[in-house]
């Protein structure tokens, strides 16, 4: 008999043998698709569908060759700072292949696979990235909310999202990621309780890459999971394999369902690993073994999906090599034609402080435009 | 027409905003079936229900950050701050995102909320209750930070900050909120943002000022047109971004200048406006300028309250101080 007992005072023995838990709670782990390409009985039916898988697959390539543009873009001086995910492809495709069109993402600065599937458009990735605003003035999801940079300020707004869809009745989610770091922020905890009060559709990612720049996750929190991080806000919250996108997938889709009848929020820890630095200005031999990365390397998510879709779906070799030409020709378009963009106006600076400019402010621009 | 207190005229504004567009809601903590604890949301849960006036977790940061989600889908929350020594939890969502989402999406997003808080001291209010911590919103660029300091300015001003398409950080001075009534037209009549007020015309002192102690730089200036001075009164208003040319006209033409404020003196408000006077009127000055502030302390508990904020007889003192120059 935990927690109760001892500090009741003045309770007579019986009253403390009568006392039980307070209550429960349980946080499910749910693995489809093994490292070795296994997939599981109880997988959802999409997973029997080739058509899905290759879609599934071709989105994580993509993501990869986006990442691995990115920073060749990056070392050769034609981008800044950039957040690869490799070998976290699964989380960013399965959200986004569980979402709805008119959801609403909400992401953190991971999640380029997860834009790239919703409509944004890669040029426009490579432009943020590049260091131009006009990249989250993106295509697409118009009212996808742009990377987040605050480590965890973005929850917040998922709730805010969510809510003005229930007031509006409307049929529709948002979807928040955030990484493992985050889950130790105030406003996590504030996002998730508030949307447990009010049972707001939005749902909750957790990219749990066991890594926050050099802090590692036990060095993160003292609890067990992230995911029972939900518990103490009355909410949902379970554990899958980030590596596996179908479990990615099928618990979105769950937790998608949920929002929308009614049932309110949840929280998704994907377990996965960063394989690469934290950032293009990052070390990590500084702080971790090149063992310990390597063993991580037999779980990325790509492999197993292919080995998924050779032994169980015929995916030939040129079928592979035709996939991986069209990703590569596409990135390379993308990056040539984000190379090609005219830089904004110097007024630009100013153009979008307010709505409509102050007194102050025009005096300012007018010196720009002169310029 | 009605006869309002300030806190009646912030509850019409809401009602008013409420009723003309279904996008705006009232979100914070205690505002519905309680009505605020200053009742400045009084009856609105009950008029418009818990759709549009909604409760919150004690949250400050979740209120703010939800607020920029639900603004970013074309909402228009009216968030309330139960006071303004809790809003720092704040500051985060209100300098990362809402100040910025129009200007790091190019306009594709917007945040069209208020963030509203009663603000100041004078009213015997136990720790944390007293504090003026405009100037660290106004160093906020893609902020408006808006002062009334009547009634009909309340009511006005409100509109207008709701209406705004950015957002508004709306301080309302408590020490006011019941100190007088006023008739305020309920026509729905916006009064313009980023304008300053000229509540009483003089020749000889310009004394610049928002919030409560407008009220003793009016009264003040009564005391010294009794000494044969004739004070100018200005309501700042707008702090961000504020309207330098009604402030500088008004010094260029008395050519003294005194700045009077609840907060406290190193880079408050008044630190700009001076520093605006030196650089745009500084060759019609007869004296120096001179500030009325609180000195760079912690605001005392209650029993020493007054020895903190500026009174009207410290107004007269820097008036006569700068009227000894000719
Ligand atoms: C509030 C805040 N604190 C610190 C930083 C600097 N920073 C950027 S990313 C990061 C680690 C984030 O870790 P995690 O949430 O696990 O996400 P990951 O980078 O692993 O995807 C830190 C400390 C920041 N951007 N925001
Ligand atoms: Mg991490």
């Amino acid at each position: 008999m935990p927690l109760l007992g001892r500090e009741l005072i003045g309770m007579s023995d019986d009253r403390m043998q009568a006392a039980v838990d307070a209550a429960e709670f349980r946080i499910p782990f749910k693995r489809y698709l093994s490292a070795d390409g296994t997939l599981a009985d109880a997988a959802p039916g999409f997973a029997s569908d080739r058509s899905e898988l290759v879609r599934l697959y071709e989105g994580m390539l993509r993501t990869r060759a986006f990442d691995t543009e990115a920073i060749a873009l990056q070392r050769t001086g034609r981008l800044g700072t950039y957040a690869s995910s490799l070998g976290q492809e699964a989380v960013a495709i399965g959200v986004a292949a569980a979402m709805r069109p008119e959801d609403v993402l909400v992401p953190s600065f991971r999640e380029h696979g997860a834009q790239i599937w919703r409509g944004v458009r890669m040029e426009e990735l490579f432009l943020y990235w590049g260091g131009d605003e006009r990249g989250s003035d993106f295509s697409g999801p118009r009212e996808d909310f742009p990377v987040c940079v605050p480590v965890g300020t973005q929850y917040c707004h998922g709730v805010g999202v969510g809510l003005a869809f229930s007031l509006r009745h409307e049929d529709r989610c948002s979807v928040v990621v955030g990484g493992d770091g985050s889950t130790s922020r105030g406003d996590f905890h504030e996002a998730m309780n508030m949307a447990g009060v009010w049972k707001v559709p939005a749902v909750f990612v957790v990219n749990n890459n066991q890594w926050a720049i050099s802090v590692p996750r036990a060095a993160q929190t003292a609890a067990q999971t992230l995911a029972q991080k939900a518990i103490g806000a009355g909410i949902p919250g379970e554990q899958v394999d980030g590596c596996d996108v179908i479990a990615v997938r099928d618990a979105v889709e769950r937790a998608l369902d949920r929002g929308r009848r009614g049932e309110g929020a949840t929280l998704i820890e994907c377990l996965t690993y960063r394989l690469s630095d934290h950032t293009t200005s990052d070390d990590a031999t500084r702080y971790r073994e090149d063992a310990e990365v390597s063993s991580h390397w037999p779980e990325e998510p790509t492999v197993r999906l292919r080995t998924l879709l050779t032994e169980a779906h015929g995916w030939s070799r040129d079928e592979e090599e035709a996939l991986r030409k069209e990703i590569n020709g596409a990135v390379k378009a993308a990056s040539d034609a984000y190379l090609q963009i005219d830089p904004q106006p110097a007024t630009a600076i100013v153009d979008y402080t307010y709505a409509e400019l102050p007194t102050d402010l025009k005096a300012v621009r007018d010196q720009l435009a002169e310029r | 027409m009605a006869e309002l207190t300030l806190v009646e005229a912030v509850r019409s504004a809401l009602s008013k905003a409420l009723e003309e567009d279904p996008a705006v809601v009232v979100l914070g903590e205690d505002v519905g079936i309680d009505g605020g604890v200053f009742r400045a949301t009084d009856g609105l849960w009950q008029h418009f229900g818990s759709g549009r006036v909604l409760d919150t977790p004690l949250s400050e940061a979740g209120i703010a950050g939800i607020s920029v989600g639900l603004a970013a889908q074309g909402m228009k929350p009216v968030a309330e701050i139960q006071f303004q020594g809790f809003i720092h939890a704040t500051l985060d969502q209100m300098a990362n995102h809402a100040a910025r989402l129009r200007n790091r999406t190019r306009g594709r997003l917007t945040c069209p909320m208020v963030l509203r808080a009663p603000y100041g001291g004078g009213v015997h209010a136990p720790e944390h209750h007293s504090e003026s911590i405009e100037a660290i919103f106004a160093h906020i660029p893609g902020l408006r930070v808006v002062i009334p300091s009547s009634p009909q300015r309340a009511y006005g001003l409100l509109l207008s900050a709701i209406r705004d398409p950015d957002p508004v950080v709306f301080f309302e001075p408590k020490r006011i909120y019941r100190a007088f009534k006023e008739d305020v037209a309920l026509d729905g009549e916006a009064l313009p943002l980023d304008k300053a007020f000229v509540l009483r015309e003089g020749q000889d002192v310009s004394v610049i000022s928002w919030g409560a102690v407008t009220r003793d730089c009016l009264e003040a200036a009564e005391v010294m047109a009794g000494e044969g001075v004739d004070a100018e009164v200005l309501d700042v208003a707008t702090l961000k971004p504020y309207d330098a040319a009604t402030l500088m006209a008004s010094v260029r033409k008395t050519g003294r200048c005194v700045i009077v404020h609840e907060a406290p003196r190193t880079a408050g408000f008044g630190a700009e406006i001076a520093a605006r006077v030196a650089e745009e009127a500084l060759d019609g000055l007869v004296a120096p300028v001179r500030r009325v502030t609180p000195p760079d302390i912690i605001p005392p508990l209650p029993r020493q309250e007054q020895l903190y904020l500026p009174s009207k007889d410290d107004v007269c003192t820097a008036i006569r101080e700068v009227m000894a120059w000719q």
